[in-house]
């Protein structure tokens, strides 16, 4: 057990708690604070992967905007401050069987892969480079036209959100 | 090797360094320690810092508005803010029935820490910096972004109705600013061809402000913006929202979000200077670096006085006027930049570095003519409606027919 191995099975076990944490908290505020600790945790694991640029992104776009919608979001459509009536659905055996099933699944079919036990491997420092990604953003041969058409659906949301939120034109 | 006196800091580290592995502490542990200690002095350090900085502040307050600021506790008042520090120490931390305990406690703690952690990517000198990350300029914004998480913790947990509209109008404002401010941190960038902090200092030859002074505008003012001073304090404006997101809030608690307020207006003209004014650069601040670390602070002092003078002297905007600058205003004038800056900067990659400074600078001017023509030309707009009659003199002379 490397010392990153240890440091990593931490990091997993409190982003797993806060995500539990996030389904059964009595709060929805709280619910939407330990949202922000899970999103942490997978900002500390791409750290972890060395993919600086990635945790910047996550924290500024998740932790910056995401979780402020979503906490804005609770603010104004709760008009009582508590949340009442049992938080536990009627078929939560058959939930709780379904979801240990598919973790089960996958950690099998994962075992046989060969990296599964591997130590990750150093990474140049030159794999860093935002200029790389930075072309190979707007490359016609790369990766341009996914960008494009992500704009595009960034943009279809926005419209559509103007539309839905506007005021009409009497 | 550099003498003592010319780099103590990283002198320093050499001796504690070659001190931990006497010890016999393996490197990595030698390492981890190290940066443990590091980063823990330069936190404290910067809070420390901060009662300076109260000081200083209320005395050219004072000054702007014709009087003498504190003088009486030590010569010329400089141990007022102990005697700040002591009282806010010993009150009493009142918790309003009802308040969310978790968010409530954790606000100022993350306002602090938001502005602490950007102190980890500031180069100080050539040698002595945090730390050198390649993305050093977006992680300027990911600090941000904690700050604005605090503000909402902060008028959410205190079961205040006055705190919650506070908090509302403070990340309305705090988020749109964000925009243009990204925005015009891509010219540095450009300009630098990296995002990290260090590069970016290393490249400024010709200061940043010369080459890309429409940029260091709107990052001034997105600045300014963003730590809630004057004319932007609508957060904590007294006469409207009676302090606004920390009213709730006693002790020390209020006193890290005080702390957090002044230690962030430093943290922005540190910043000011570093991407614009050339940080540590000067005539001889490669061989010696603790003149660099010197020229910094000149730089950053002079940038701070700016924004005190602006705040001892602008009344406060409304919540809309601050809206329509910031989306009116500043961010076409930042996309506008940002596209013209690309094509000008590829025209010209080939020239003296120079001539290059010369024509970036008199594009810049022509963008700014033109946005101060467009300006006045919609002010002129408003300002051609009518909305009073002709004043009409009360007595009329009539000569006499006769």
């Amino acid at each position: 057990m490397t010392i990153m191995q240890i440091f990593f099975l931490a990091l997993a076990l409190i982003t797993l708690f806060a995500a539990v944490m996030v389904v059964t908290a009595r709060r929805m505020m709280h619910a939407a604070l330990w949202l922000i600790l899970a999103l942490l945790g997978v900002a500390v694991s791409f750290a972890l992967l060395e993919a600086s640029f990635f945790v910047v992104v996550q924290v500024v776009v998740y932790i910056g905007a995401i979780s402020i919608l979503i906490i804005f979001a609770i603010m104004l459509t709760r008009r009582e401050m508590l949340d009442r009536g049992s938080q536990l659905t009627q078929n939560w055996i058959a939930a709780i069987i379904a979801g240990a099933g598919v973790f089960i699944t996958i950690v099998a079919i994962l075992s046989v892969w060969s990296g599964f036990s591997l130590i990750p491997a150093d990474i140049p420092k030159s794999a860093g480079d935002i200029a790389a990604l930075g072309k190979a953003l707007v490359a016609p041969d790369q990766y341009m036209l996914v960008f494009e058409v992500a704009s595009v659906l960034l943009l279809a949301a926005l419209v559509g959100a103007l539309y839905v939120a506007g005021e009409r034109k009497k | 090797m550099t003498p003592v006196w010319a780099d103590p800091i990283n002198y320093i580290i050499r001796l504690l360094r070659e001190l931990l592995i006497g010890w016999g502490l393996p490197p990595d542990l030698t390492h981890f320690v190290m940066s443990l200690l590091g980063g823990f002095l330069l936190a404290t350090g910067a809070m420390m810092f901060v009662i300076f900085l109260i000081w200083y502040e209320r005395k050219l307050i004072g000054r702007i508005q014709d009087r003498l600021g504190p003088n009486r506790i030590g010569p010329w008042g400089i141990f007022q803010p102990f005697a700040d520090m002591l009282k806010i120490f010993i009150k009493e931390f009142i918790t309003p029935a009802g308040a969310d305990w978790l968010p409530y406690n954790l606000a100022p703690v993350l306002s602090v820490g938001s502005v602490l952690l950007i102190w980890a990517v500031i180069p100080f000198m050539v040698s002595v910096y945090g730390v050198d990350l390649n993305v050093g300029v977006l992680y300027l914004i990911a600090a941000g972004g904690f700050g604005v998480l605090s503000i909402l913790l902060a008028g959410w947990g205190s079961n205040n109705k006055y705190a919650l509209l506070g908090g509302f109008r403070a990340i309305a404002m705090l988020l749109s600013y964000e925009v243009p401010m990204v925005i015009c941190l891509l010219i540095p960038v450009m300009y630098a061809q990296s995002m990290s902090m260090n590069t970016i200092v290393k490249a400024q030859d010709v200061w940043f402000i010369v080459t890309a002074p429409v940029a260091a505008l709107i990052f001034f003012i997105t600045s300014v913006a963003e730590i809630g001073r004057a004319p932007f304090d609508l957060v904590e404006a007294e006469s409207e929202l009676v302090a606004g997101y920390n009213i709730e809030y006693s002790g020390l608690k209020f006193g890290m979000f005080f702390v957090a307020e002044f230690l962030h207006a430093f943290t922005v003209s540190l910043l000011f200077s570093i991407l614009f004014l050339g940080g540590w650069r000067g005539p001889g601040a490669e061989q010696i670096p603790i003149l660099g670390f010197i020229y910094l602070v000149i730089k950053t002092f002079v940038v701070y006085l700016v924004v005190i003078l602006l705040r001892g002297s602008l009344p406060r905007f409304r919540i809309d006027q601050m809206m329509d600058i910031n989306w009116k205003i500043l961010t076409p004038l930042a996309l506008v930049i940002v596209m013209v800056t690309a094509l000008v900067d590829k025209a010209v990659s080939g020239l003296d570095s120079l001539i290059k400074a010369v024509i970036l600078l008199v594009i810049n001017l022509i963008v700014l003519y033109i946005t101060s023509y467009l300006l006045k030309q919609s002010s002129k707009r408003l300002m051609a409606r009518k909305v009073v009659s002709e004043k009409r003199p009360v007595a009329v002379y009539r000569p006499e027919q006769s």
